[in-house]
């Protein structure tokens, strides 16, 4: 018998073949002819970008061709009360500004800090807040390194931009700060790996970005669950006169004249004066527009641009009336010798990371589940057979539980669901390429901003550039390229005038 | 229209992006994030809302012209008064 709980969803197989029959024209009836704006993707970027424009008075229609939205801020429910999070580990603080400036009040009061963060790996084993002050005591403390040399990284860190040197890697900055302490180097990028996909060897400065708005002040998650999150972000849409749209797949993005003019979804065609994709930045590119709209060195570029690593979850959901002791909300472990990204992200797997959703989290319930995240390979997974296919999810579920077993003994028999999403699942749900889990690699960032100037009236927000990933940075983004967008439609030839408040 | 006048304007930009913040006492010369907790996304929707409220477009080039509110002042200021005699 398989260890995995039956169930149709666990195959995207079967989802595949429905879908035909899902994406219909009946999805977008009452749509108008024409809008403002046609958002592709509801994706945390698509949902602010929407959101941010539609509040200022222009027309917007968000197209989203999964069933829910919010992209991979996701969840699903099965059978007996079970529900899963796919992507609530945890993000900076920032994220309550940006949810009260951008959304609503309420949203934001709903974030709360994660209260124990906890390692365990051949190096080290230690627990920590996860703030500047924590990681200070950890460093010089159990490390014993000098506090001096703390601060300097730090601030170092800190003080690091966008304008910077591009060249040094941060293997490169720990070198410097912290000379073949690969433990230190462990305990500083392991969580950062986890969060965006990047490695030892991608510039200095997105770790240093990444860092320290992430690590100054703890990590943070949002209380009532990401069902909650999107369901209230759907609310405010439709009080900002947003129509949005689920089952809508965009095939094409039409250029006349040189210019973005509106997508065909579904097979039917609408119009708008601006297009923002929030779909890969590549496929947006390559796929949806298609190279011949392009200059050749941009096209070139685009080609070039590479992915972040995709993910494998494991989906542990306990029987009803089964609780955990509190043991921490996020739990990184490894029985790799060092921290090493190539190794992070091998099919055969020897690190993950633990979420436990106690039933704090969904205020009312009384459920837990656990979530056990992996950074893997698209394509390590993409060609198996599907009897290998069913294997692996199997043993990547069996290892799931027997490495948890080292720290909850009686774990098996309190597990009721158990269910894996691998890099397919993902490829599925979001059509990312190489079901990228965290956007591009560095040069994606400009290709995404340099969009609008070589094709007027189309833009791109989401995921890129590793700085602008997460929940935090695809939010921040989609409101950086608001702007821009704003700035088009206010200015366009052909602008309406437009209400002044 | 007065340095006043203008430096209001922008004040109540600022109370409906931060609206937690106290603009009692704003010092002129005194860089606005040294003072208040406002970040470069705050600095965005100000530009947005000028756009918005006052058809004023400041290009990013000049996004630190913003950075006190005597620079906020001293910038926009003729741009108010070219779209007043617009109107007029
Ligand atoms: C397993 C996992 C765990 C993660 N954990 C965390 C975490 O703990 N904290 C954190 O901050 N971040 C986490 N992330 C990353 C975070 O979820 C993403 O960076 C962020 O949600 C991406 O938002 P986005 O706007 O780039 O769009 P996406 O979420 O990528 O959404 C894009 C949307 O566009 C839609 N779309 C694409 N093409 C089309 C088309 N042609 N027509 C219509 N719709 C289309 C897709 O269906 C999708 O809904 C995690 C990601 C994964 C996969």
């Amino acid at each position: 018998m398989s260890i995995l709980s039956p169930t149709a969803a666990t195959a995207p197989s079967e989802l595949i073949k429905k879908r035909p029959k899902l994406l219909t024209a009946e999805r977008l009836k009452g749509t108008k002819d024409r809008y403002d704006l046609i958002v592709i993707g509801s994706g945390l970027a698509g949902l602010t970008v929407a959101n941010r424009l539609g509040r200022d008075g222009h027309s917007v229609l968000l197209l989203e061709q999964h069933y829910n939205f919010g992209g991979m801020a996701t969840w699903f429910k099965r059978q007996n009360g079970h529900i899963f999070d796919i992507s609530l580990h945890g993000f900076p603080v920032g994220m309550i500004k940006t949810c009260r400036k951008y959304w609503t009040k309420e949203i934001a009061d709903s974030i709360v800090p994660l209260k124990s963060i906890r390692f365990d790996n051949p190096q080290f084993s230690l627990q920590t807040t996860f703030d500047r002050e924590d990681f200070t005591r950890i460093l010089t403390q159990k490390f014993e390194i000098s506090p001096e040399n703390v601060a300097g990284f730090f601030d170092f860190a800190r003080s690091m931009n966008f304008y910077d040197d591009q060249k040094l890697t941060t293997r490169e900055l720990f070198q410097r700060f912290f000379p073949d302490r690969t433990d230190v180097w462990r305990l500083l990028m392991e969580p950062i790996a986890y969060a965006n996909g990047s490695t030892l060897d991608d510039p200095a400065i997105t770790y240093g970005i990444v860092f320290s708005n992430f690590m100054s002040k703890g990590v943070y998650t949002f209380q009532g669950g990401t069902d909650l999150l999107i369901k209230s972000m759907k609310a405010e849409l439709h009080k900002n006169g947003v129509d949005v749209r689920n089952y809508a797949q965009v095939e094409q993005i039409l250029v006349e004249g040189g210019r973005a003019v509106g997508v065909v979804v579904n097979g039917q065609r609408i119009s708008a004066r601006a297009v923002l994709s929030n779909a890969n930045v590549k496929n947006t590119i390559l796929d949806l527009v298609g190279e011949e709209h392009f200059a050749p060195e941009y096209v070139a570029e685009a080609k070039g641009v590479r992915m972040n690593s995709s993910s494998t979850q494991v989906y542990l959901g306990l029987r009803r009336g089964e609780t955990l002791p509190f043991i921490g909300e996020l739990f990184f472990t490894s029985t790799h010798p060092t921290f090493d990204s190539e190794a992070l992200t091998a099919l055969e797997c020897t690190s993950r990371t633990y979420s436990f959703y106690y039933p704090e989290i969904r205020p009312g319930t009384d459920r837990y589940a656990i979530v056990a995240s992996i950074n893997s390979n698209y394509r390590d997974w993409a060609d198996m057979s599907d009897e290998d296919y069913l294997r692996w999810k199997e043993r990547y579920a069996e290892d799931a539980i027997r490495s948890l077993e080292r720290y909850l003994p009686d774990v098996r028999a309190k597990v009721e669901h158990v269910e894996v999403a691998t890099p397919r699942t993902f490829k599925f749900f979001t059509q990312h390429a190489l079901a990228t889990s965290f956007g591009t690699k560095f040069e994606g960032l400009k290709v995404s901003q340099d969009l609008p100037k070589q094709l007027p009236g189309l833009f791109h927000a989401g995921s890129v550039g590793i700085i602008m990933s997460g929940w935090l940075g695809a939010a921040n983004y989609g409101v950086i390229v608001a702007n821009e967008v704003d700035r088009y439609l206010r200015g366009a030839p052909d602008a309406v005038a437009k209400e002044t408040a | 229209m007065t340095e006043n006048e203008v430096s209001k304007l922008i004040l109540d930009i600022i109370h409906d992006i931060a609206p937690d913040e106290d603009l009692s006492d704003v010092k002129p010369e005194v860089r606005l994030r040294d003072q208040l907790d406002l970040d470069s996304m705050d600095f965005l929707d100000i530009v947005m809302e000028l756009r918005k409220r006052h058809q004023i477009e400041v290009p990013e080039a000049e996004y630190m012209e913003l950075s006190t509110l005597a620079g906020c002042v001293k910038y926009l200021r003729p741009k108010f008064e070219a779209k007043a005699a617009a109107r007029a």
